[in-house]
């Protein structure tokens, strides 16, 4: 009787507890679902509705101007070009330069693993700053060339840290014994051993360091002048924070105003497909990497 | 061979460029010393001592600039660390596991949103003339708000929108800390009457402590270092009383006036500054539980 009675008021509670939680989720998940809902349908409505406030739930008056116009963009494609080799080329050199130390920093018979990780770890917490940084590049000849957008940060602490700890889990050092005794030196064991065996761990670096890469608009701000060779970042700042907005006629007649209408509600539309367009490559792949990018965090959550 | 010497070799190309790019940035600090002239080089500019910070802290806008980087950064840590220790911990409790999946896909999306596409949509959801958020604020019979340009609001949209973009990706490292409460404690929990809400407070919560201490402290160390990126795509000349910061202020005095030197000293003041602090909230929490950083 007693039990039964504490078990009801119980059950109670807690159905009251995840009725709330499933309401405050469920809120949580629309606040940040419908902003990129949004954005999705205004860039396929037609823009005076947009900007009417018409469009809501559907897309209202389907067309893809935006995305003609943007395409028509030759700064846009250009950066979108450029941001894509960036984005290979700066990996790739991340992962070359990452992968090994990684690999050689998770080996506990490793003499140098204190004093090298030591010395990773210590950029981590000091830094010459902006200028100072500036001056060097400049004085390698990094400045106006991609080489100053992938060279500088072509060891990430935070990822090196991850992938040593994914080492120091997934390469059992029986193995390294067992090769050695066969006659294999270090690097014949990691080109033949190692690597095969890091597929994972490789995803993971490739989609931080990518993404960072793709999205990133603070070096190339600084060192990039020669807008030929600005990334796509760059290009988008121009437009959508910007707003190179276009002197306009004082008086004009009631045609003049309803083309400019028109032609600023085309601007704005652009922006929304200038957005869709720009995260294609990281909306592509992530439905596929999610899971990836869940288990670096946790790996680099592991103290090791 | 012993001491594995030849793995020295996979270290030396990282090594060569962080040594480079970092470690001789970090000897070039004392520019902040010197009035650096491009063509004497760093070490043959004219050595002037404390001229150039002397020169910040007589300026008037010292004590602006500190005010607006601390305010922002601890604000932002004020509203994103609860929110993402309480995201984890209704997600861990929440029933639904395949909808707890859709929740997770998608709070951590934003994470992956450029600064600049952030920013752009940000100022397009609450531009004055086509905004939706204007559009509502009409609708609602009320007067069209000009955000980007209204002082008293940049703060406010600076940090909620960071919460809103980084709520999910943060909460990640709690949702996965949480795996490791053990089931025995829920059960016994469960044994002596304690309802749902009890437990998550009472087990999971603490169970978190270690790794908010964690995070904490390294988020202690970077309060002054809030990230140039986003604070300068969202300033113009309207919001710069508020949305001046130390690292916006260092660009624009050293990439775009040239004043190098000069530069260098806020960059370095700033550095020091964010040294000290990770080096006291370190030493505190110590004192006050085992969870110290080192």
């Amino acid at each position: 009787m007693e039990l039964s009675h504490k078990k009801l008021r119980r059950a109670r509670g807690d159905v009251i507890y995840d009725t709330i939680i499933f309401i405050i989720l469920t809120f949580l998940f629309l606040i940040v679902a419908y902003p990129l809902y949004f954005v999705i349908i205004s860039s396929i409505s037609d823009p005076i509705e947009v900007s009417a406030g018409k469009v809501v739930l559907t897309p209202v008056g389907f067309t893809l101007d935006g995305y003609k116009e943007v395409f028509k963009t030759r700064t846009v494609v250009r950066g979108f070009v450029n941001s894509l080799i960036i984005t290979i080329l700066g990996t790739s050199i991340n992962l070359l330069v990452t992968i090994p130390t990684s690999y050689a920093l998770s080996r506990p018979d490793f003499t140098l693993k204190r004093p090298i990780t030591l010395f990773y770890i210590l950029t981590m917490f000091v830094s010459g700053g902006m200028m100072p940084t500036y001056i060097i590049v400049r004085s390698t000849g990094l400045l106006n060339t991609w080489w100053a957008l992938v060279l500088p940060g072509c060891l990430g602490v935070y990822n090196m840290i991850v992938a040593r700890t994914f080492f120091k889990t997934n390469i059992p050092l029986e193995l390294m014994e067992a090769a050695k005794l066969d006659g294999c030196g270090n690097t014949k064991f990691f080109i033949y051993v190692v690597l095969p065996l890091s597929g994972a761990i490789t995803a993971i670096l490739c989609l931080y360091y990518g993404v960072g890469h793709w999205n990133s608009y603070f070096s190339a701000l600084i060192y990039i002048q020669k807008r030929e060779l600005w990334p796509l970042q760059l290009e988008l700042r121009n437009i959508l924070v910007m707003n190179t907005s276009v002197a306009t006629k004082q008086v004009m007649t009631e045609a003049e105003l309803l083309e400019k209408r028109r032609l600023d509600a085309l601007k704005e539309m652009m922006k929304y497909s200038l957005i869709i367009i720009s995260s294609i490559p990281v909306l592509v792949i992530y439905p596929f990497v999610q899971k990836h990018f869940v288990k670096g965090v946790m790996i680099g959550s592991v103290k090791g | 061979m012993r001491g594995n010497w030849d793995l020295l070799l996979f270290c030396v190309p990282g090594m060569v460029f962080t040594i480079i790019y970092h470690y001789i940035p970090i000897y070039g600090v004392q520019i902040a010393f010197r009035n650096y002239k491009m063509k004497k080089g760093i070490w043959g500019s004219e050595w002037v001592g404390l001229k150039n910070f002397a020169k910040f802290f007589n300026s008037a806008d010292w004590w602006v600039l500190v005010r607006n980087t601390l305010i922002l950064s601890l604000y932002s840590l004020a509203a994103g660390f609860p929110v993402a220790v309480i995201l984890a911990l209704m997600l861990n409790s929440f029933r639904h596991k395949r909808y707890r999946k859709v929740i997770q896909a998608v709070t951590y999306a934003p994470n992956f949103i450029s600064t600049i596409v952030m920013c752009g949509m940000l100022i397009l959801f609450l531009s004055p003339r086509v905004g939706v958020v204007n559009n509502v604020i009409r609708a609602l019979g009320g007067e069209t708000i000009n955000f980007m340009a209204e002082i008293s609001m940049w703060r406010h949209i600076y940090v909620w929108s960071g919460v809103w973009q980084g709520m999910g990706w943060s909460s990640v490292i709690y949702f996965a800390a949480l795996a490791g409460v053990s089931p025995e404690y829920h059960e016994a929990a469960i044994v002596d009457g304690a309802t749902k809400f009890q437990r998550v407070l009472h087990i999971d919560l603490p169970f978190l402590a270690p790794t908010m201490t964690m995070l904490l402290i390294m988020n202690m160390g970077s309060v002054l270092s809030v990230g140039f990126e986003k604070a300068y795509a969202l300033q113009n000349d309207l919001n710069l009383p508020v949305s001046d910061i130390i690292a916006t202020y260092t660009y624009r005095r050293g990439i775009i006036d040239r004043d190098i030197s000069y530069s260098s000293a806020v960059g370095l003041m700033n550095s020091i500054v964010n040294s000290i602090l990770l080096v006291t909230v370190n030493y505190i929490t110590g004192k006050l539980s085992d969870n110290a950083l080192f």
